[in-house]
């Protein structure tokens, strides 16, 4: 744990240090590049202010719950196809169109549908996260061992059973991985949502309204924000439950870093 | 092909691969659907699967990875509906028998593979099946750990007093787990020959009765 905490470190002082130079190289003008002191004022300041906190609740709200609706819906619709013929022809060719369409596309769309504000930026983050849960639960409830089911069948096993107490946790290492690409993509729909669907709340419109004033350091902190709050995630919320899941009952290696 | 158990019974099923062992277990497991022919347990007619048949496969990772050996030998009588107290005295019980009780706490991944593969034993007993079908359970053993595996299941086999098809491929265990051995040849798959085995255990497996037996059976398999 320590060992890792220092590694991390390590990578993040690298990468400052190289952006450092570049920003004190004078190749751009220092309005443009801010140096890392800049940024970390602009970030005191923000915090201070309360702002940041403001808007960082505001993103992630939008996130949970857009990835709480997604996660109810797509878990069971992915362990319905994976188990269900008619279930899976139905809704493969559905899923396989829907899902490669970026869903930044939708945000025109879902401002006129939904208006402005929480409901479009919810709207479009279980858009991004629904596809990785029902694709990546379909994938993992296909790849449960044929062992276990003729076991649990052999004693008894009920169809509701057999889906809950073998299917379900013989495809949870799946169905994590799919959590973490549902939260990714969330990511990409909820900034892209705020800075289009122009809401006066989250980093999305941080970043977007910082633009107006040249205020890179804003811009960067909060970009930094984010990529802040995806590690707390990784490291508390996504290793956590594999460490204590999957990872406790052999099911994969966890993760070390 | 047609053969009886009497209950209690031990009986081996050898053959060489591909004549139709896993098959024929499959069938009386109810995993599948015999073209022709029916399978009956105490007079009646049985089909698909049901808790009178208890199954144990060859491969370790038929246990349940995030089920401890506890609670993947309590799950037959958790789908019994089986109250928690009672099922984990069974679960205790039956680990006992098959010397894990230290061990009831631990992931089939902490467990060597002789020890998962007596963990499946124990889950397919707690539910007090009346046959017991087994499909080479230790075939994937190295061969010491085989043995002691082998003078287990004979002990657990005596104070259960479980009726026992036992499918192998491997001769000297045929000889030295059965009261009978059906000796099956493929294409078409017939049964070429039933042997009894009229040794008392615990059996010897050098001396010249079992060697002789063990030439006996080897002979129908050419």
């Amino acid at each position: 744990m320590r060992r890792a905490l220092t590694g991390a470190l390590v990578s993040f002082g690298l990468a400052a240090a190289v952006w450092e130079a570049f920003a004190r190289s004078g190749l751009f003008a220092p309005a443009l590049t801010p140096s890392v002191v800049d940024i970390a004022r602009a970030l005191a300041g923000m915090i201070a202010s309360g702002a940041l906190g403001f808007h960082v609740l505001a993103t992630l709200g939008r996130i949970l719950v857009g990835l709480a609706g997604s996660c109810l819906v797509g878990v069971p619709l992915g362990m319905l196809m994976g188990r269900f013929r008619p279930v899976e022809r139905f809704f493969v060719p559905l899923v396989s169109v829907l899902s490669p369409i970026p869903s930044l596309a939708w945000v025109p769309l879902f401002i006129i549908w939904f208006g402005l504000g929480n409901a479009a930026a919810i709207g479009l983050v279980v858009y991004a996260a629904i596809f990785p849960f029902v694709l990546n639960t379909w994938t993992g409830v296909r790849s449960v061992n044929r062992l276990w089911l003729r076991a649990a069948e052999s004693m008894g096993a009920d169809p509701r059973a057999l889906f809950l107490k073998v299917v379900l946790p013989g495809a949870l290492p799946f169905v994590i991985a799919g959590f973490r690409q549902a939260f990714a993509r969330s990511w990409i729909a909820v900034v892209g949502g705020e800075m289009i669907a122009a809401t006066t709340q989250g980093l999305g419109f941080v970043i977007f309204d910082a633009k107006e004033y040249l205020n890179t350091d804003v811009m960067l902190g909060s970009i930094a924000v984010i990529g802040v709050l995806g590690l707390a995630f990784e490291r508390c919320v996504f290793q956590t439950i594999e460490r204590r899941s999957v990872g406790r009952w052999g099911m994969i290696r966890t993760a070390r870093s | 092909m047609s053969f009886g158990l009497a209950e209690s019974e031990f009986l081996c099923v050898v053959g060489r691969s591909g004549c139709g062992k896993t098959t024929l277990l499959n069938i009386v497991a109810g995993f599948l659907t015999p073209t022709k022919g029916e399978i009956r347990i105490g007079g009646r007619a049985v089909t698909g699967r049901g808790l009178d048949r208890g199954i144990v496969f060859q491969d370790f990772a038929q246990l349940f990875p995030w089920r401890t050996a506890r609670r993947n030998v309590e799950f037959g009588l958790e789908m019994k509906g089986v109250s928690r107290a009672e099922r984990a005295e069974a679960a205790q019980r039956f680990l006992k028998l098959v010397n894990l009780e230290g061990f009831a706490d631990a992931y089939p991944h902490e467990l060597s593979g002789g020890m998962q593969q007596r963990v499946a034993i124990a889950r397919a007993l707690a539910y007090n099946p009346s046959v017991l079908l087994m499909d080479e359970p230790f075939a994937a053993l190295d061969a010491l750990t085989r043995d002691e595996m082998q003078g287990m299941l004979v002990n657990v086999w005596r104070e259960t007093r479980k009726t026992v098809i036992y499918v192998t491929h491997n001769v000297a265990e045929a000889v030295y787990l059965a009261d009978r051995i059906v000796v099956l040849t493929p294409h078409p798959g017939t049964i070429r020959a039933e042997i009894r085995i009229a040794l008392t255990r615990p059996r010897d497996t050098l001396s010249v009765e079992f060697l002789e037996y063990q030439r006996q059976v080897v002979g129908h398999l050419r």
